[in-house]
């Protein structure tokens, strides 16, 4: 297959990259570590950044659209690393305190720079999208059983 | 005053280690896993999560069972392990439009857009024991064939955007318009980072309530309710989901969705006959929590109404949930506890100075016969 052109020339599309971090990070741990041994890829990497696991401030808004407030803090582990054969750079920012987990997204995140991004979409991140869908749909449907008519009823009393 | 006491090591060390004997109870009971504790006491989870104020239902399951089930001492777990954590960010404001709902209901519309939606609730039980759970090896009892079959029928039901109840009255003007917070606006005050300035605003009075302890806010939403600065709320919407996070990476220069929160949103619908500054309308008071915190969020929404008495002109009708600093002062359950349970410890040389008080006293008033009485265990700190 042809590529259109050379991913590391123009980098990532902005908007593809956003989506797998956020798959990335969404993923239960054990399934995103368990996929990524599947794949068999031991790229060479240096640290950027090692893992540190932190907080972030979540924000609200009042009455839900309006100005904003410190809500709580979540738990963060954040890395970035480069590929020593690429020198692609991929970066983590994933909620929890998992660092093995971190470390895998943000080896795909600089993976899916390189020529393995094929490969990985259809091995690693499609199993995670449809298996995302597939969870997400059937808590809907679940919400969607308890789906209530109210009625109010005239008592007469006129 | 207080005066450090020291000794005692021996004794204390064997208390702590039959405290962890005790925690762990009877050794022919199985012990709890932390991960049961996540799953099946999800809603103590949630609590010390809100009032830990950190999300990481690992951690408060953790926090959960090395307290022993004490929920407070959990929330004071989380709050010191928080300290220890660099803030890594902020994230952007989170869109609870965009809530894949679990639960979501309005007390005010029975027709609302969108569907009522009640999820896994307690409402419309019958509050009687279920022996049921009593007995060992009751699995399935939580998806019977009927919930099941209901799930099939509703398979094409896509998440969607869940559309705010309160839109529809604010779009008739009949609902205190929420003033939106031009781009460069200031970044919101965070208690966690300075001391609590008074008279607080709003941004400030929210965060200290979604962190606050979910009876005494219970208590002065009840006593909103009952006519001590009665404000007639309804609730308007409640609703109950996983929330996206973003968070800015400036090294990429733009925002990733770093996971999903469960949150709990209230608002609430105020009576208002008007003011001398504001027309008659509906008025709005806001809750918001980390993890499934109905209870929370609904008593938070009228804390919040009856604390904006005075932006809305109002009179002050001297309620305690009017007083901004009576409620922020005392509604953290760590700083509370810390100082009520520290009178606990030994205050020996405190109270000998009372004690030493009293007798002077005394004595003066039988008419200076300085004599003292004999009383047992008179003896330093």
């Amino acid at each position: 297959m042809e590529a259109p052109c050379d991913p590391l020339a123009h980098g990532p599309d902005p908007d593809d990259r956003r989506a797998w971090m956020g798959l990335l990070a969404r993923a239960p741990a054990t399934r995103l570590l368990d996929l990524w041994q599947v794949m068999a890829l031991c790229p060479a990497r240096v640290w950027l950044r090692a893992p540190e696991i932190g907080a972030v401030m979540l924000r609200g808004r009042m009455g839900a659209v309006g100005a904003s407030f410190n809500l709580g803090e979540l738990t963060v582990t954040r890395c970035a690393l480069r590929l020593e054969e690429t020198g692609a750079v991929g970066h983590a920012l994933v909620s929890g305190r998992d660092v093995a987990k971190a470390e895998v997204a943000a080896l795909v995140d600089a993976l899916m720079q390189t020529e393995v991004a094929a490969g990985l979409r259809e091995g690693l991140l499609a199993p995670l999208q449809a298996e995302e869908n597939a969870a997400r749909t059937a808590r809907a449907a679940r919400a969607a059983a308890t789906r209530v008519e109210f009625f109010t009823l005239a008592r007469g009393e006129d | 005053m207080y005066v450090a006491v020291k000794g005692g090591e021996r004794a204390i060390a064997a208390a702590h280690s039959w405290l962890g004997e005790a925690r762990r109870g009877d050794p022919e009971v199985a012990e709890l896993s932390v991960s049961q504790i996540r799953e099946q006491l999800a809603l103590s989870v949630a609590r010390v999560m809100a009032e830990g104020s950190l999300y990481d239902p690992d951690l408060a399951a953790l926090a959960i069972k090395q307290a022993r089930g004490d929920l407070v001492e959990a929330v004071f777990l989380i709050r010191a392990y928080r300290t220890t954590l660099p803030r890594l960010g902020y994230s952007r404001p989170l869109e609870t439009a965009r809530m894949a709902c679990m639960r979501r209901i309005s007390a005010t519309f029975k027709e609302a857009p969108g569907g009522q939606v009640l999820g896994p609730t307690f409402d419309y039980t019958h509050r009687l024991l279920d022996f049921r759970l009593a007995a060992a090896a009751q699995a399935g009892l939580d998806a019977g064939p009927l919930a099941r079959d209901s799930v099939a029928r509703h398979e094409d039901d896509a998440p969607v955007r869940t559309p705010h109840i309160a839109a529809f009255l604010d779009a008739e003007g009949l609902l205190q318009a929420e003033p939106i917070a031009p781009p460069d606006a200031p970044a919101p005050p965070d208690l966690t980072r300075e001391p609590m300035q008074l008279p607080p605003g709003r941004a400030l009075r929210l965060q200290a309530l979604a962190r606050g302890d979910e009876g005494f806010l219970l208590g002065l939403a009840y006593s909103t309710q009952r006519g001590y600065g009665r404000t007639h709320a309804f609730v308007g919407e409640l609703r109950v989901g996983s929330v996206p996070v973003e968070v800015d990476i400036p090294k990429l220069g733009f925002a990733v969705e770093v996971g999903e929160v469960e949150l709990t949103e209230c608002e609430a619908v105020n009576q208002f006959t008007g003011s001398r500054t504001a027309p008659p309308q509906f008025t709005r008071g806001y809750g918001l929590t980390l993890g499934h915190n109905e209870r929370k969020a609904i008593s938070m929404s009228l804390v919040d109404r009856a604390l904006r008495h005075e932006e809305l002109g109002e009179d002050d009708a001297a309620a305690p949930a009017q007083d901004a600093e009576f409620v922020l002062m005392h509604a953290d359950n760590i700083q509370a506890s810390g100082f009520l349970e520290h009178i606990k410890l030994p205050h020996y040389v405190d109270f000998q100075a009372e004690l030493e008080l009293g007798r002077t006293l005394r004595a003066e008033a039988r008419g200076g016969d300085a004599a003292h009485e004999a009383v047992p265990g008179e003896t330093g700190s």
